[in-house]
């Protein structure tokens, strides 16, 4: 079937004569691939630069102005194996790179700073025991001074601007001691240099600023780049519409150029990207993705049809609507907002330790400082044996101890098929205790299968999957599928709605719909599911009847008994009828079940659950699941979801298998029970080290070396997490 | 004592080269795809010539 594809869209200018795209690419995991991508797309003429990203799998692409379709590439990537679809860089994607690129920036000013200063220190440290000149000793501590200032106030502007942003909002994080910390000690450092002292921390300062940027780049790091597979995974679902371009004329193009008013033409077999209503044609739709009811509705004139629905029959003519109007969809994004809002007031473990750490640390630097004027010392050495306490217990660790985890931790689930949304998901992943499961697309197999095809002889069996290879129905598609046919019966013709008949040697074969088959009478005596769809074969006058409907996922019995195990309670909200939850229920031995359920009774149980102090884990696919996955303590959907879930679940999972949950569960609690470990190493050493800061015998070697000791003690206490995600269920 | 004379502001140069040049190669996108560049290095034989590196 040639269909035009119009990427215009996505195409932008760069520079003179030449245009731009940017290809989400699916498989590339080598240097082979790239080498086999790039020279395939080189080879077309006029092509000006073909380059493979490898770490967000995506190809940057720029020819001569007006001399190729965009359409070509994909073709010629997918003759080389490689299924693409052109990328739009979103804006939040955009802003997150830049801001990676500061914090790189910021890292490369503090590190060269860092060092310069360092060497400038090794002279003043061995100088104060030998026979250096005081003269000589200030020009030293002038110059470290005239490398740290300018270098830590540019280095030092995430954590500056970041504590100014709390303290105006009367809260704290963990950027306020950070930053009264490098202040300070930078401060007193000046002063000390104009007084001859023979101690100063300037390179104690700049040193903590580069380790706690390396910490503040892993994080940001981390989230980047799985946001931006995450990215192109969707991208790569390859959301399209058959747009009406003349009064008979259709053109593919990407569901971000259609805009209301459009009238767009749905095929059977299609899924729908739009919101409209229908105009022209007769049909039946499958809304799972959307209510999670699996039996099929009939669409006719009049009838809204949601993003995510499925046509099963007939071809439609569909009207967008401004997503405004669409109900389903505004009612959704209302409540996702709530729910949305609602968990915003979540803290991470990093600023709950802050909360807890700041207070203590700036009290003792002031008590030590009374302490020692009390004690009879001057307030010049008092202040300064204070500021040396607040370098020594600088939350430089503290600052590493959880972006460290997080990334090795998101780098072992990224291997086990889970790529992470938010950056303090696997914090709240540890603690979920109660997992909620939808039913259909996430227990279930997202597509339709043969439940009884042991009862058919194999060969009728197969010639019943060549005759569905003629059919764009989903339910021949699984047919086909079960039987695994390759050539299709040539004959064959479809009647619209009914089903495809062939004549193969004389004999008339017909797949579809019991009365199109003459099967009426089978139907009520062979024993189906509830929830099963119906096909019929017959071959001359034999007549079988085939039930084809969502299996479960394939380890979701092992998974659930896995999350039993681990003392994790588990239930199924669901908006499909009670017959097929019961059905998923008893083979997965749930006892606790809820069907028919909207997406507000979703939220409501989840609430309920809340109250009770249960942290709920919400697994969903769905479109109506999107507003419980924000509602949710933490979510997860698998690849196959709605668009609009798969951006609202904290985590997203590939594949056909369950088990990722379980194991990003297990990575999780390893990943949270390393970051404690790693919080409390940071506070051990300050333990160790403050008492030593307060008797007033520190020099800026000993801070040095217990800061970057315990940054180091933390981040290789970190790799640990890398083993997390092994074991499967 | 008067090689510091030299020394000194030869070091913050050297010092200030070496961050120039990190900052141009960042600039220059050479930390875009640090995966890809690990493999680039051992690539058996140069792609076709192109005309200009990435750009942004």
């Amino acid at each position: 079937m040639q269909v035009t594809r119009d990427f215009s869209h996505y195409v932008r200018a760069a520079g003179a004569g030449v245009q731009h795209i940017d290809l989400a690419v699916e498989g590339v995991h080598c240097a082979g691939c790239m080498a086999k991508i790039e020279r395939g797309l080189s080879a077309i003429p006029d092509v000006t630069l073909a380059r493979v990203n490898l770490t967000d799998r995506r190809v940057a692409l720029e020819w001569k102005e007006g001399t190729l379709d965009p359409a070509r590439f994909i073709d010629r990537l997918e003759e080389l194996g490689y299924k693409a679809y052109p990328y739009e860089t979103e804006s939040a994607e955009a802003t997150e790179v830049a801001e990676s690129r500061f914090l790189l920036r910021c890292l490369g000013v503090a590190a060269f700073a860092t060092m310069n200063v360092m060497m400038l220190s090794i002279p003043v440290w061995s100088g104060n025991v030998s026979d250096m000149l005081p003269e000589q000793r200030d020009f030293f501590h002038w110059l470290s001074a005239l490398i740290a200032l300018p270098a830590a106030a540019y280095a030092g502007q995430p954590f500056f601007r970041s504590a100014w942003r709390a303290l105006s909002n009367k809260t704290t994080n963990m950027d306020v001691p950070i930053s009264i910390g490098v202040c300070l000690a930078l401060g007193m450092s000046v002063v000390e240099t104009i007084n001859h002292a023979e101690h100063v921390y300037f390179d104690a300062a700049i040193m903590l600023l580069t380790f706690l940027l390396v910490g503040r780049f892993l994080d940001q790091n981390m989230r980047r780049r799985t946001r931006a597979v995450a990215g192109n995974l969707a991208a790569l679902k390859a959301e399209t519409a058959a747009k009406f371009v003349g009064p008979d004329e259709i053109s593919q193009v990407p569901v971000a150029a259609i805009h209301p008013g459009d009238i767009v033409l749905l095929r059977p077999g299609e899924r729908c990207a739009v919101d409209g209503t229908v105009i022209e044609g007769r049909s039946e739709i499958d809304q799972s993705l959307i209510t999670g009811e699996t039996l099929y509705v009939t669409a006719e004139h009049g009838t809204p049809v949601y993003a995510g629905s499925m046509n099963i029959s007939g071809t439609l003519r569909l009207r967008v609507s401004a997503a405004s109007e669409a109900t389903l969809l505004a009612e959704i994004t209302r409540l996702l907002d709530n729910a949305l809002a609602a968990r915003s007031r979540y803290m991470r473990l990093a600023d709950r330790a802050s909360r807890l750490y700041a207070p203590v640390v700036h009290a003792t630097a002031l008590i030590t400082i009374l302490g020692w004027v009390i004690a009879g010392a001057g307030w010049h050495d008092a202040i300064i044996t204070g500021v040396a306490v607040l370098i020594i217990t600088c939350p430089c660790a503290l600052g590493l101890a959880i972006p460290t985890v997080q990334t090795v931790a998101a780098g072992a689930m990224f291997k086990a098929g889970v790529l992470l949304n938010a950056g303090d998901a696997i914090e709240r992943l540890a603690e979920a205790d109660h997992v909620i499961f939808d039913k259909t697309g996430t227990l279930t197999l997202p597509d339709l299968e043969v439940t009884n095809a042991a009862d058919i002889p194999a060969d009728v069996f197969d010639l019943a999957g060549r005759l569905a290879l003629s059919s764009h129905h989903p339910v021949a598609a699984a047919v086909a599928q079960a039987a695994g046919a390759k050539s299709p019966i040539l004959s064959a013709a479809e009647e619209a709605g009914q089903g495809v008949r062939a004549v193969v040697d004389g004999v008339e074969l017909r797949l579809g719909r019991p009365s199109f088959c003459g099967a009426e009478a089978l139907v009520g005596s062979a024993a189906l599911d509830a929830e099963a769809s119906v096909v019929a074969f017959s071959k001359g006058s034999e007549k079988y009847i085939l039930s084809v409907r969502q299996g479960l996922r394939p380890d979701a019995q092992a998974v659930i008994a896995a999350l039993k195990a681990r003392n994790i309670g588990v239930e199924i909200l669901s908006g499909d009828r009670e017959p097929a939850v019961i059905a998923a229920a008893h083979a997965l031995g749930i006892p606790e079940w809820r069907a028919g359920v909207t997406p507000a009774d979703k939220i409501a149980r989840i609430e309920e659950l809340k109250r009770r102090g249960a942290k709920v884990l919400m697994v969903g696919d769905g479109m109506n699941d999107a507003p419980s996955l924000a509602a949710a303590h933490v979510s997860m959907s698998p690849i196959s979801a709605a668009h609009l879930s798969q951006a609202t679940a904290d985590l997203v999972f590939l594949g056909r298998p369950l088990a990722p949950v379980v194991a990003a569960i297990d990575s999780a609690r390893k990943a949270l029970h390393l970051m404690r470990q790693n919080l409390w190493l940071a506070i051990g050493y300050n333990l160790l080290a403050v008492p030593v800061a307060i008797s007033g015998i520190v020099t800026p070697l000993i801070a040095a070396a217990a800061m970057s000791g315990s940054s180091i003690v933390v981040m290789l206490n970190s790799l640990r997490a890398r083993s997390a995600s092994r074991e499967i269920v | 004592m008067e090689i510091l004379v030299f020394l000194v502001p030869l070091a913050l140069l050297l010092g200030g080269a070496g961050l120039a040049a990190f900052l141009w190669s960042l600039r220059s996108g050479q930390y875009d795809d640090l995966d890809g560049a690990a493999w680039r290095a051992i690539a058996d034989d140069d792609p076709p010539p192109q005309e200009a590196p990435a750009k942004r």
